[in-house]
């Protein structure tokens, strides 16, 4: 099929995208600034004869997707910050099942209801376990709206290759935002590449299947831990992700992510423009946090600095920090609660460290 | 000579963690023999409580899935809507299915959700050490009501079968109990209607079924069928609700 050009929002993106990549059951709620996503699946869903449901709760969304990830299908949930909390119980259980699933946050402003401005400030519940256990999500932080729906293919990919939870963060000025996308191609129906015998499907012509998280024999649950573990190490060898720029000659980067790697790359053009030699890593992948690119310039350039830019007051940074390890100087600009740093913000915190 | 009683298919040969008495067993044992005799043990996919009953599947043999506390129904409606050719149950205790869990109960059954539910009520949170449930009958007492469950501070016994009988989407709800033999019968033919009922597509099913706690009701296994038949059941009447 030919490939075309439309004008759609980062939340419709998304749920073409993953429309595209093969997921075929959607359960949500409604939550602004996600609302164009759970709309955009409810007329969509049915068309490629997926399931839609409107959920009662977030948590009767995320534990359906929980049913419908242990039947081997591709399943999805979105909502915004308040609901990604009450999410959280069933991302732990998906977990611990090893089931694949992709949940989508559209960031807004919080704690607590907070409000709908965008915001970045979910990092850490992404990045660390959000709900109880010893476990990692994958997640995922699309800067476009052809981002946002390109990505959407390897989220699901890798939620199933590794059995795993898969996080898209993107926040409210990304999720409402209209960009052009192409779509390059469309596949009708794409069958999911990797096979799920563990699927619960009837025990027709096998033994039985059973999805489980419960380990009550000693040792038992011990060793799904190890499992995971190992399961995480791989994917932070396999699985880091990012964008990079101008990084060879650079005197500081700025490290950002989604939304504020828009605007950090246009304040960097203006600087640059002005010959200050300022270079960008924008990570993709959150978690695996993307330590490669950091080891290799901190180990080759000591003379570098970095900036931290987030709608947050600093979650991303202790990555950063983790992985720097006092090897250069790491400084912080962020707003969050409805503050989004400018470029002007930017520049002026840039050429106090220069 | 013929053989006349065995285990059924749909159990595994294996001993129960149940404690003496406990009705699990029982209704384990019921569901089993129905989904052999509707001959669907490899359509059937289980969805495990969180409770007493959690590994249910390992006394089971046909597919199985654990719900968190209170979600079964959220995590069935999922399974039977994208296998439709499958016959999906729940199986859940009083506190999962009508305190922790009561959206996802009445919202499955307001959808009229094509699913079986297989609901033990024995008034009591049993894994946990014997606490007030939402059936817990006035006056009982349990580790969270030391002198007795009083309306006026822990209000009445949820009477969840009888609510959702208002509701369009269901299509069946019996009471039965497990105090004598001929009441196990009868709890056996309201769980193969309720199987049934899902075969033909018909909607959502639920038995209620009272089922003896002795351990946390304090009283010998022979007491507690007593105390089912002559107090629980002046508060939870048998028979069918809808």
């Amino acid at each position: 099929m030919m490939s075309k050009k439309i004008l759609i929002t980062g939340n419709e993106a998304v749920a073409e995208g993953a429309i595209q990549a093969g997921c075929r059951f959607y359960a949500g709620y409604p939550i602004t600034p996600q609302n164009e996503l759970i709309g955009y699946m409810a007329g969509r869903m049915p068309e490629v004869g997926g399931i839609f449901i409107q959920a009662e709760a977030e948590l009767a969304a995320i534990n359906m997707v929980f049913g419908a990830s242990a039947v081997g299908v591709r399943a999805m949930t979105s909502s915004s910050s308040p609901g990604i909390s009450l999410k959280q119980e069933g991302i732990s259980y998906l977990a611990g099942a090893e089931l694949p699933a992709v949940i989508v946050n559209v960031m807004r402003g919080g704690p607590g209801l907070g409000n709908i401005w965008p915001a970045q400030s979910d990092y850490f519940q992404a990045t660390r376990s959000g709900g109880h256990g010893d476990y990692h999500s994958l997640v995922l932080a699309p800067a476009s709206v052809q981002e946002s729906y390109d990505i959407m293919q390897l989220a699901f990919d890798l939620a199933d290759q590794y059995r795993i939870p898969a996080i898209i963060l993107i926040d409210g000025m990304l999720g409402q935002m209209m960009e052009p996308l192409v779509i390059k191609s469309q596949i009708p129906n794409p069958k999911p590449q990797i096979k799920k015998p563990w699927a619960l499907t009837g025990c027709r012509g096998r033994k039985p299947n059973i999805v489980k998280s419960f380990f009550m024999q000693q040792g038992g649950l011990e060793k799904l831990n190890l499992a995971l573990q190992k399961k995480y190490r791989l994917i932070q060898q396999k699985e880091q992700r990012w964008e990079e720029m101008f990084l060879d000659e650079a005197k500081v980067v700025l490290v950002a992510y989604g939304t504020m790697a828009r605007i950090a790359k246009a304040a960097i053009k203006q600087l640059r423009a002005k010959g200050k030699k300022i270079g960008l890593i924008r990570p993709i992948a959150l978690w695996p946090f993307p330590t490669n690119i950091f080891r290799r310039l901190t180990t080759a350039h000591k003379q570098l600095k970095f900036l931290v830019i987030e709608m947050s007051y600093g979650q991303m940074l202790e990555d950063v920090k983790l992985v720097v390890n006092g090897r250069c100087p790491v400084e912080f600009f962020g707003r969050a609660g409805g503050g989004v740093p400018t470029e002007e913000g930017i520049i002026k915190k840039v050429k106090n460290l220069l | 000579m013929k053989k006349i009683f065995s285990r059924p298919k749909a159990l595994r040969n294996q001993s129960t963690h149940y404690c003496p008495g406990c009705g699990h067993g029982i209704v384990h044992r019921l569901i089993a023999e129905v989904v052999d005799e509707l001959g669907i043990r490899e359509k059937v996919i289980a969805i495990a409580p969180v409770g007493c009953a959690v590994i249910a599947y390992d006394y089971w043999d046909f597919d199985c899935s654990e719900a968190a506390h209170g979600r079964a129904l959220a995590v069935a409606t999922a399974i039977k809507r994208l296998r439709p050719e499958n016959i999906v149950f729940t199986y859940q205790g009083d506190g999962d299915l009508a305190a922790i869990g009561t959206n996802e109960t009445i919202h499955a059954a307001n959808r009229g959700e094509n699913l079986t539910v297989i609901f033990i009520n024995n008034a009591v949170y049993g894994m946990t050490g014997g606490q007030m449930a939402p059936t817990t009958l006035l006056g009982q007492k349990t580790a969270t009501t030391p002198k007795g469950r009083e309306a006026q501070v822990q209000g009445w016994p949820l009477k969840i079968s009888e609510m959702l009988a208002q509701l369009a989407g269901v299509k069946y709800i019996e009471r039965t109990s497990l105090y004598s033999p001929q009441e196990v019968l009868k709890t056996k033919r309201a769980i193969k209607q309720a199987f049934q009922n899902q075969i033909d597509n018909m909607g959502f099913s639920l038995v209620e079924v009272l089922s003896p706690c002795p351990i946390y009701w304090e009283m010998s296994p022979k007491e507690a069928l007593d105390w089912i038949r002559e107090v629980m059941t002046k508060e939870f009447p048998l028979g069918r609700i809808k």
